[in-house]
């Protein structure tokens, strides 16, 4: 047994599973009796429903039941609800209408569910679906942002004037036109975050069950299995938590799409209630990217005031953000606490104005997809800092020094809201440049344009906030849930453990950090412990796992636990020993009385605990077994430096990226290994954002990239090696020091690879590059601007 | 219904299915073998990868009765009966190649029918264009990649040089 504690890149407890093909997900389960459901969905943006007839469908073979939206209503089942509300500029609440489980009169997105069909297979299913008729009224819709703003557009809610669901603002207005009134520059950019489609590689699935009893049991493809617990429990089918039992067993990824409350997870659990047999349903590729919620899709304009040095004065930025159709459950929060705060970035902008603009369209939900809001944040910041550089004639790295928020201004208060606690941006600006070779970069420009090809580099040096804290500030900027996390940690009488936590791993690895976690703290061998994650009926109660919080929030709930385990056992091991309390140390795995050589090992402690013969009974409880709720005091802020390198041929318009340097402060690093994957697979999507992937709707609404084959998704040949490093400030409010790891590869990536991609265009006279930079785009740009350059 | 006779991990299978089924639906709802997944409609995303006869096959492809008297191999029969991994599921593992799990059956199988029928040792970009019919969207690639190079001179009997 080598080193297994914190640093140690252990390799992973989970892939054993994995690796010959028994993991264990949704869809891998089968109940006896199970029934199989199909859902008909709409294959237009925006219709009225005038009638279902679903005779013919009810009469086909193998099917027991199909339910339209008037069912659902008829049982007093009520919509979909959302879990934040934001007020706008006036104070008003925003607008929240109805989100029906099935479409209750109207379609509003290509997607939306209209009814389900329930038979003995998934073929009779979907075969009677076929049946169903729908005699629809279509109405005019309206997908894109500036469209839907527009005077006069269709509106997706009848009772939202303006499609508007809220007008939001932050920061001091009247500072930053001052500011503005007396700069030297003044930079202006406009710009497109691209909408996403998540695909994580696990369609989504649920499977519904009650008992005799009307206990039922939901297995779902789940980040966060106790808050659908609460969610459809508390506010869609009224089943008490006590007789409702929620499990995400394996989940094939999720990056944010697995994080909310979807209608189908409420169908199956209602029909298997009403028909008293399991109804599972698994959603086909299609019906992913119809139905899970979408990612960004911001349209900004950005102004950057400086002085005559290059001093950011002030910033002042205008978005539209997209909803969708409806509110998906933290979709509001997105493009405000997510996003305008952190506008500050790593720069100490003195003042910042935005104002956010949240519009509901006939398209798929937004909500947040990895880094919500502040990919968003990071692209505008890092483009207009590309683009105040190339309109000034400043330096692109000096202006990033000369504007950095300096290693001892540490505590930081933003303009903006946050206060940062700790952060070293020229460090791992440095450190990702010599990596990169950044200086070595005008000979590899020169040697590429000897072969006929376009050479650029680029860099982002981006700020996130994760671990979204604390609790009472969440909830009085609209959070209608808690953001702690739990852990329950159990010591068995002979000493190993088991620690059950309310972070889930779906790709992440828990099982391998977290009982790392475990030996770092209790000297405990890493075969003696046990996670135990994704079930509402082992674990207490847990808020999942996003916004790269599992470490840094679900992890101190765990040494929290782990601290009131010591504190208890000292006293055992004082009795046992004969000593004083304060004399006890703990150390190793065994309790010591200082300055002697008495010690107890943590499994005789355990086993007096359970076996109370000689035990301090009269003070102390038997049993080894802590719980602790742990709510953060502030959020976390991982930083860093992203390099990339791409190579485009001319002719073709293609983009290579042919290198890629991630340098990221994500404080204490538990598993080495584990941190360079996660960074890979978000600069991965990173990359898939700026170069390939995009999701498209017509004018009207209709979706026109709902497949692997009409929707971009990075193959191992589009992607360059991509080389991590670290260089970490410790976070100074959490018991670990960790800051996060899961998000900053996709929200420092696309800002870099935009900047090389332009860099490499700058001979044609490109200042700015919406996303994705396709071969098309480029080589249209390219093919625009030669004749000037030949003229030149 | 019609009747399909298969082996599948060296056990022979005689099933009645609709002419419709599907390879993977055989596979997964008819013998339980849930290794194999499904991650797509257009078989664009490999994660239901198996061997046909030797040869990568994406199951959600294939009908069921077209493997009539076929050797299938799944993910649950690549290991050895003792437990010993495959050389690309030990590299899968070595080289942290995998994270959600979801894509990985397909890619291994897919990764070993490349391996196969690769005598000569692979370049990375060799290895990144086989891999044209497997998506995977937690990893990036990178270290699947390094698992496909690295398990290449131990199906080639080169375990020394890999060593």
């Amino acid at each position: 047994m080598g080193f297994e504690g914190i640093g140690a890149a252990v390799k992973r407890r989970e892939d054993g599973r994995f690796l010959v093909g028994r993991g264990h997900y949704v869809d891998d389960m089968n109940r006896p009796g199970q029934l199989h459901a199909y859902i008909r969905r709409s294959d237009r943006p925006h219709a009225r429903i005038k009638g279902i007839d679903i005779s013919a469908a009810a009469a086909a073979p193998g099917v027991v039941a199909v339910y339209t939206g008037a069912d659902l209503v008829a049982d007093g089942i009520g919509g979909l609800p959302c879990g934040w509300q934001i007020h706008s500029k006036d104070g008003s609440p925003m607008a929240e209408p109805p989100h029906p489980v099935l479409a209750v009169g109207k379609v509003r997105h290509v997607g939306d569910p209209i009814a389900v069909v329930i038979a003995e297979t998934r073929s009779q299913a979907k075969d009677a679906a076929e049946l169903l008729a729908i005699d629809f009224e279509d109405l005019p819709g309206v997908a894109d942002l500036r469209a839907a703003a527009a005077p006069g557009a269709a509106l997706v809610h009848d009772e939202v004037a303006g499609n508007v669901c809220y007008d939001w603002h932050i920061g001091d207005k009247a500072a930053v036109d001052a500011a503005f009134a007396t700069a030297k520059h003044v930079v202006k950019l406009d710009l497109v975050n691209n909408r996403l489609i998540p695909n994580a590689m696990e369609p989504r699935a649920a499977l519904g069950e009650c008992d005799v009893a009307g206990h039922y049991t939901l297995s779902t493809t789940s980040q966060n299995p106790h808050v659908i617990r609460l969610l459809m429990g508390a506010f869609v089918l009224h089943i008490p938590e006590h007789k409702l039992r929620v499990i995400a067993p394996d989940v094939g990824g999720g990056f944010g799409s697995k994080i909310y409350h979807y209608a189908e997870e409420a169908i199956v659990t209602w029909a298997a209630g009403k028909l008293k047999r399991p109804v599972k349903w698994t959603a086909e590729r299609s019906e992913s990217f119809m139905s899970d919620a979408h990612g960004r899709d911001h349209v900004s304009h950005a102004e950057m005031a400086l002085d005559a040095e290059g001093h950011f004065l002030a910033l002042r930025v205008s978005t539209l953000a997209n909803m969708g159709a409806y509110l998906s459950t933290f979709a509001p929060s997105v493009p405000t606490y997510l996003y305008a705060t952190l506008l500050a970035g790593v720069y100490k902008t003195p003042a910042i104005y935005a104002e956010v603009k949240a519009l509901f369209t006939n398209t798929v939900p937004v909500d947040a997809y990895r880094g919500a809001g502040r990919p968003e944040a990071a692209f505008l910041l890092e483009r207009l800092v590309d683009v105040i550089a190339h309109d000034t004639g400043f330096d692109r790295v000096e202006l990033r020094r000369k504007n950095f928020i300096p290693a001892d201004a540490f505590p930081y208060q933003t303009p903006v809201a946050l206060q940062y606690d700790s952060g070293d941006y020229v460090t791992t600006l440095e450190a990702a440049m010599k990596a990169a070779d950044w200086a070595g970069f005008p000979a590899r420009r020169q040697a590429a344009a000897a072969r006929g090809k376009l050479r650029g580099i680029g860099m982002s040096t981006y700020l996130e906030a994760c671990g979204i804290a604390p609790s009472h500030i969440a909830g009085a900027l609209g959070a209608r849930a808690g953001l702690y996390e739990v852990a329950n940690i159990r010591i068995h009488p002979t000493g190993s453990v088991t620690v059950f936590t309310g972070s889930h791993s779906h790709g992440q690895g828990h099982e391998t950090t977290f009982a790392q976690l475990v030996v770092d703290q209790l000297g405990v061998p890493l075969d003696q412990v046990e996670i135990v994650h994704g079930d509402t009926g082992e674990i207490p109660f847990g808020m999942g796992t996003y916004g790269s919080r599992s470490l840094a929030v679900g992890g101190s709930a765990m040494v929290k636990a782990m601290d009131k385990i010591i504190a208890k056992g000292k006293r055992i091991a004082a009795h046992l020993m004969e000593a004083s309390v304060a004399d006890i140390e703990f150390k190793d795995g065994a309790f010591r009385v200082a300055g002697t050589d008495k010690s107890k090992a943590l499994a005789e402690i355990s086993l007096a605990a359970y076996i109370p013969h000689n035990y301090p009974i009269e003070e102390l409880e038997p049993g080894l077994e802590e719980t602790a709720f742990y709510d953060p005091k502030n959020f976390t802020y991982p930083g860093g430096c992203h390099v990339c390198e791409v190579e485009i041929d001319p002719e073709t318009g293609v983009t290579q990226v042919v290198n890629f340097v991630a340098v990221d402060d994500v404080g204490r690093v538990i598993n080495p290994m584990i941190v360079e994957g996660q960074v890979q697979g978000g600069v991965a999507q990173g990359i898939g954002q700026a170069l390939l992937e995009g999701a498209a709707y017509d004018a009207n609404g209709q979706l026109l990239s709902g497949s692997f084959m009409d929707y971009t998704m990075p193959r191992a040949d589009n992607l360059p090696t991509i080389t991590v490093g670290t260089e970490s400030t410790l976070c100074t409010h959490n018991p670990l020091g960790s800051k996060g790891c899961g998000e900053v590869g996709a929200i420092g990536s696309p800002p870099a690879v935009i900047n090389a991609v332009v860099d490499a265009l700058r001979d044609f006279g490109v200042r700015s590059l919406d996303m994705p930079a396709t071969p098309e785009k480029i080589w249209s740009i390219i093919q625009a601007n030669r004749p000037k350059m030949a003229a030149e | 219904m019609p009747q399909v006779s298969l082996k599948v991990n060296g056990k022979t299978h005689s099933v009645e299915v609709e002419g419709r089924t599907l390879l993977v639906e055989l596979l997964r709802e008819k013998l339980g073998l849930t290794g194999t997944h499904v991650g797509c409609d257009t078989s664009q995303c490999g994660a239901c990868v198996v061997l046909v006869n030797g040869d990568s096959v994406k199951s959600c492809t294939m009908l069921a009765l077209q493997a009539n008297g076929a050797e299938v191999t799944t993910i649950e029969g690549l290991a050895k009966p003792d437990g010993t991994l495959h050389p690309m599921q030990a590299m899968f593992r070595e080289h942290h190649a995998l994270q959600c799990g979801f894509c990985t059956p397909g890619m291994v199988m897919s990764a070993v029918d490349m391996v196969n029928k690769h005598p000569h040792p692979m370049s990375e970009t060799e290895i990144r264009a086989e891999l044209e019919g497997n998506l995977c969207r937690c990893t990036g690639y990178n270290n699947i990649v390094k698992a496909i190079a690295a398990a290449w001179p131990l199906m080639h009997g080169q375990a020394a040089k890999a060593a």
